[in-house]
């Protein structure tokens, strides 16, 4: 499973792939963060990152189906997945060692934003006056979300053989289950079903709050081995 | 024998890829499997190697079913696929690595050393294999087959696609590693078969025709070569099918 991780890794980063997606989120949530004047913390006066933490899950929604689109798709359009599967390795070593490769250049996105922080910590009229608890919620919170949208852009990338396809599906699903259950919630026959409860977004911001509930962490984890073993199941599908 | 296939058939919705077919195969020998394209040359190959499971029937290596302990199967052979995919994006050096790591190679520079020497790739091994020949990404794909010392080479098609110099090259190392040990490989090239293998298996339309040492074939069909012996054994199947 290493030797996997490994590879998937150093194949990221030794293509532009995620040089780009990095550059891409760290650009884009500057911007909103210092230059956009509706979002920007200068104008917006208060010492807090909240518009980090609300623009960072749309651009994930984007960037990290980028990052996960090849990484089965291609495999199966070469025929190397024949290579693989013929090594001594389970399905589930090949999904999973993929998947923390993909995770780690999710984490490697967001250790930049740290710089963030700091400035805003430097910046308060008080410096230090930042709700600092709120920030660490809300950066597990953060890097949950992104590890289950990488668990969804896997399953998508081992539909098929094409990777816009995977791409197209991993940002539906995402886009689904972060704000679309969220707002079929709100639809009145719906409104019984508690379905917000099902989305990304209710548990996102729950923890986000600073507060850290076994639930939240229950329901991310099982997102995520669901769509793992979604993968798996689909990889072994050749046996059927 | 270290490899033994007992009736093993292959169902592919209404067709039958392959139809009860029984073989064996063992260390020291090339044994060839002909047949015409379709015929279920790579199906078999496939299931050898626990990529795809048979419908029914029985195969084993070196002792362990390949439903049942895929695994240890999986350790004890190595398999060039049909067509040779490879990671064209990484250098030579890091697939073997790769592929060293995965099989838990202990030493592995040295034996990827040792490969690269064998394979002949020494003077591309820096290189990228997208920036390959068609003869050397066969070489890698080669490498990457026997890396792990295998008792079974199983190898689909191997020189499909070279040029006569790099065939002949193929060719020798494959001689040279079928002296110790179990090498299964297809080919509808009748003169690489005859050049290679000591035993012949023709398969045509998922059945085995004929399963024989190579000079007891020239005996069965006095006077023909190779290629007559297969078109008569491919052809007379066919004409017997449509009776």
């Amino acid at each position: 499973m290493f030797s996997i991780f490994y590879k998937e890794l150093s194949g990221y980063l030794n293509s532009l792939v995620a040089y780009i997606t990095i550059g891409a989120f760290l650009v884009i949530t500057g911007l909103f963060l210092w230059v956009f004047p509706e979002s920007s913390i200068l104008d917006y006066g208060y010492a807090g990152l909240d518009s980090l933490f609300y623009i960072a899950p749309y651009i994930f929604m984007f960037l990290i189906p980028a990052i996960t689109m090849r990484s089965l798709a291609e495999e199966k359009k070469e025929g190397t997945f024949e290579l693989l599967a013929t090594r001594p390795l389970t399905d589930w070593q090949i999904v999973w060692g993929k998947y923390m490769a993909a995770v780690s250049i999710l984490k490697l996105a967001l250790i930049p934003t740290i710089i963030y922080y700091i400035t805003v910590y430097q910046l308060g009229v008080t410096p230090g006056n930042i709700d600092s608890g709120a920030v660490i919620g809300s950066y597990i919170g953060l890097l949950l979300l992104g590890a289950a949208f990488a668990a969804t852009g896997l399953f998508a990338s081992s539909l098929g053989k094409n990777q816009i396809v995977a791409f197209i599906i991993a940002v539906f699903i995402c886009f689904f289950a972060f704000s679309g259950l969220d707002s079929l919630s709100q639809l009145i026959s719906l409104q019984n079903f508690n379905l917000s409860a099902l989305g990304i977004n209710e548990h996102y911001q729950s923890i986000s709050r600073g507060v850290l509930d076994t639930r939240d962490l229950v329901y991310f984890l099982s997102y995520i081995l669901f769509f793992l073993l979604l993968t798996k199941t689909i990889l072994g599908g050749r046996k059927w | 024998m270290s490899v033994e296939v007992q009736a093993l058939t292959k169902v592919y919705g209404p067709q039958k890829a392959i139809d009860a077919i029984s073989f064996s195969a063992q260390p020291g020998r090339i044994l060839g499997f002909l047949g015409p394209n379709g015929a279920g040359k790579s199906t078999t190959m496939k299931i050898l190697t626990c990529f795809i499971p048979q419908t029914s029937g029985t195969a084993s290596i070196c002792g362990y079913d390949v439903s049942s302990h895929p695994m240890e199967v999986r350790r004890h052979i190595g398999y060039l696929p049909e067509h040779n995919p490879l990671y064209l994006d990484m250098y030579v050096k890091e697939t073997l690595d790769f592929m060293a790591g995965l099989h838990q190679i202990r030493d592995k520079q040295k034996r990827i050393g040792e490969v690269i020497e064998l394979t002949g790739l020494g003077i591309e091994q820096h290189k990228k294999i997208g920036a390959l020949s068609k003869g050397y990404r066969q070489r890698v794909g080669l490498a990457q087959a026997i890396l792990h010392d295998p008792e079974v080479l199983i190898l689909d098609e191997p020189t499909s696609g070279l040029d006569p110099n790099q065939i002949l090259g193929i060719r020798s190392l494959i001689q040279e590693l079928g002296k110790t040990k179990t090498v299964i490989l297809s080919t509808h090239i009748m003169q690489e078969a005859e050049a290679l293998c000591h035993q012949v298996a023709i398969i045509n339309k998922g059945k085995i025709m004929t399963d024989t040492l190579l000079p007891d074939l020239y005996h069965q069909h006095p006077g023909k070569s190779l290629e007559q012996i297969f078109v008569s054994v491919t052809n007379s199947a066919a004409a017997h099918a449509n009776v």
